[in-house]
């Protein structure tokens, strides 16, 4: 524990605005993970134990397309396209099995898919370290706000998730999908007497779930290093967002992970070994202060 | 289930000490016991958390906590103070039981996915816990300097004959009392809460005590298996406190079979003999551990001898699918 260097550094402002910026990239990534999981729950009621493994395969997918073509921009693009595919191929041929089966069973048949992926992507993709580095095009010299460095690829990755997270909120909120997923999410005997097919719904859920995770690997990839385990680390914190926010809230969803970046970037100053720790407790005090999430529904 | 019940249960079970014990003669080699011992830690830990997930319906995914304070809290006392190895054993049981009290008494008024996070957090904060306190735990190397004292009644438990046979007796004796437990009114007590809790509540079952307790008595034998593990390894690593001990666990009680009191002891043997042939056929582990599982998940839908009861009694064993 080190509070005398948490505390210099929370009043020193170059400090602060250079963890406050780290603290968000690590928020930003982890919401468009955690929205596709709180999407798949509220629709599904299914908690998808292998969204991590979404983020690692788009992750290595942006890798190799941008080694491929040089253009890191269609490097995170094919991260998610692959990966709404994968979504789509992972709920019609296994999930689709077990869906209204007890939860364990669920979580074995996830817990399988992680497993083979990460053998899978340590056969592609050999079982090292990869870096991508920083794509040329954002090779430029860093911001200096307040003393703080600020990379500006940071700055582009915040502005990124926000974009793609306000259109998922307007898709949901105003598109006649998102409206009917919305329904089904409440409803789905009703939506399907309605005539609407939940079938094809559901594989387009699981589609915008992997979509989300894959572009969150590629737009990470520049500043993660990837290995064949990275799918889990983000699994258990992306769990934690959507739990503190709220299972299927994805306005919660956002501001649990924001949250959460910040307890990691700041905690790593003054609790360097108990970071995690930091983020358990979080999840802990919000579950017995308010057992639904900040913004779940009181339904259990 | 009456006395005669009972007594052949403990019949069958000295008989399966017995037999255990005589195998060394003939089949010499440290693998075998090795297995049985690794067995017996693990079969007392996945049974102990099917008391939870099979009987009263409480899918934790952190029971895991409990097994890893087992072999820390056990291993400390060995090293850091002068008690005699039956008293640590007692002393470790206490400490999980009152650590369970807490943990319990914040997590089971949750319900179903919020449970089994909650647990699943509680055990990655002690993981945390053990990790950064680095004078106490050893943290990320573990507790090394093994375990001393380890004479019980004339009997030293150093030697790898002598503590095979007490992990099979450990064993043994765990799952007797916990189908002693499932037997009595207080078992019947968990099921009518795992099917219909509010009916549980009306009958004028005190739910809240029911499942606290039994979330108490679960983790006593996880740690007791916790132990059994410690002994085996001389220390205490924080890979036992981590979430795959848990995953373990609950892959365990579902290859095994929920609703068969034995299940997670069969699927503890599936689980184990599959990470030694497979780990010795391929560094790929994870890639052949994933296609069986998922030909058994999607193939047998239940757990192996919740299929084999319904194959040969027709009866459709109880549980949770």
């Amino acid at each position: 524990m080190d509070l005398d260097a948490l505390l210099d550094c929370v009043t020193t402002s170059s400090c602060v605005v250079t963890q406050t910026v780290s603290g968000l990239i690590v928020g930003m990534l982890l919401f468009l993970v955690a929205a596709g999981l709180t999407l798949i729950f509220g629709v599904l009621k299914i908690v998808n134990f292998a969204h991590g493994t979404f983020y690692m395969l788009g992750a290595y997918l942006a890798y190799s397309v941008f080694v491929g073509t040089g253009s890191y921009v269609l490097g995170v693009l094919a991260g998610g396209a692959g990966m709404a595919v994968f979504g789509v191929v992972f709920e019609r041929f296994l999930i689709r099995r077990v869906y209204g089966a007890n939860v364990l069973m669920q979580l074995l048949i996830c817990y399988a898919v992680v497993l083979i992926c990460d053998d899978l992507v340590k056969i592609v993709w050999g079982p090292d370290f990869r870096a991508m580095g920083m794509p040329p095009e954002f090779q430029v010299p860093p911001f200096f706000i307040a003393g703080g460095v600020v990379p500006p690829f940071y700055l582009v990755l915040i502005a990124v998730t926000l974009l793609i997270g306000g259109a998922l909120g307007l898709g949901l909120g105003l598109t006649r999908v998102g409206k009917t997923i919305r329904a089904a999410a409440i409803n789905p005997d009703m939506v399907s007497a309605l005539g609407i097919n939940t079938t094809l719904l559901y594989s387009m859920v699981f589609a915008v779930g992997g979509m989300l995770a894959g572009l969150a690997g590629g737009l990470a990839a520049p500043v993660r290093s990837l290995t064949p385990g990275m799918g889990f680390s983000i699994l258990i914190e992306s769990f934690i967002v959507t739990v503190i926010g709220g299972m299927g809230s994805i306005a919660g969803a956002l501001i649990a992970a924001v949250v959460l970046g910040l307890i990691r970037s700041f905690g790593t100053i003054g609790f360097p070994l108990f970071t995690e720790g930091l983020m358990y407790i979080a999840m802990i005090i919000i579950l017995v202060v308010k057992p639904s999430g900040l913004f779940g529904k009181e339904i259990v | 289930m009456g006395r005669a019940h009972t007594l052949r249960d403990i019949a069958i079970g000295c008989l399966v000490v017995a037999v255990l014990a005589a195998i060394p003669w003939m089949l010499p080699g440290k693998a075998f016991q090795d297995f049985v011992i690794r067995c017996a830690s693990m079969a007392l830990f996945a049974t102990s958390l099917n008391l939870l997930v099979g009987y009263t319906g409480l899918s934790s995914f952190g029971h895991g906590l409990f097994y890893g304070l087992g072999t820390y809290s056990f291993a400390l006392l060995m090293q850091k103070t002068t008690v005699s190895l039956p008293l640590a054993f007692l002393l470790t049981l206490l400490i999980s039981a009152a650590t369970a009290v807490v943990v319990g008494a914040i997590c089971i008024r949750l319900r179903l996915i919020y449970f089994a996070f909650v647990t699943l957090a509680m055990q990655m904060l002690a993981h945390s816990v053990i990790i950064s306190w680095v004078g106490l735990t050893g943290g990320d190397q573990g507790l090394q300097g093994g375990i001393p004292r380890r004479v019980v009644a004339g009997i030293d438990l150093g030697n790898q004959y002598n503590l095979y046979v007490f992990s099979a007796a450990m064993l043994v004796i765990g799952l007797l009392l916990m189908r002693h437990i499932v037997a009595t009114t207080f078992g019947t007590s968990l099921r009518m809460i795992r099917d219909n809790e509010t009916r549980a509540a009306f009958l004028g079952i005190s739910v809240w005590r029911v499942k606290l307790t039994v979330f108490v008595l679960a983790a006593v034998f996880a740690s007791a298996g916790g132990m059994v593990m410690s002994l085996f390894v001389s220390g205490a690593y924080p890979e036992l406190i981590n979430w795959p001990i848990s995953g373990d666990a609950i892959f365990a009680i579902v290859m095994g079979g929920v609703g068969s009191f034995l299940g997670p002891t069969v699927g503890t043997m599936i689980l184990l003999l599959l990470n030694d042939v497979v780990t010795r056929q391929t560094e790929y582990y994870g890639l052949a551990l994933g296609i069986i599982i998922l030909l058994f998940a999607l193939g047998l839908r239940r757990g192996v001898l919740d299929f084999v009861t319904e194959r040969l009694g027709g009866r459709p064993a109880g549980g949770i699918h």
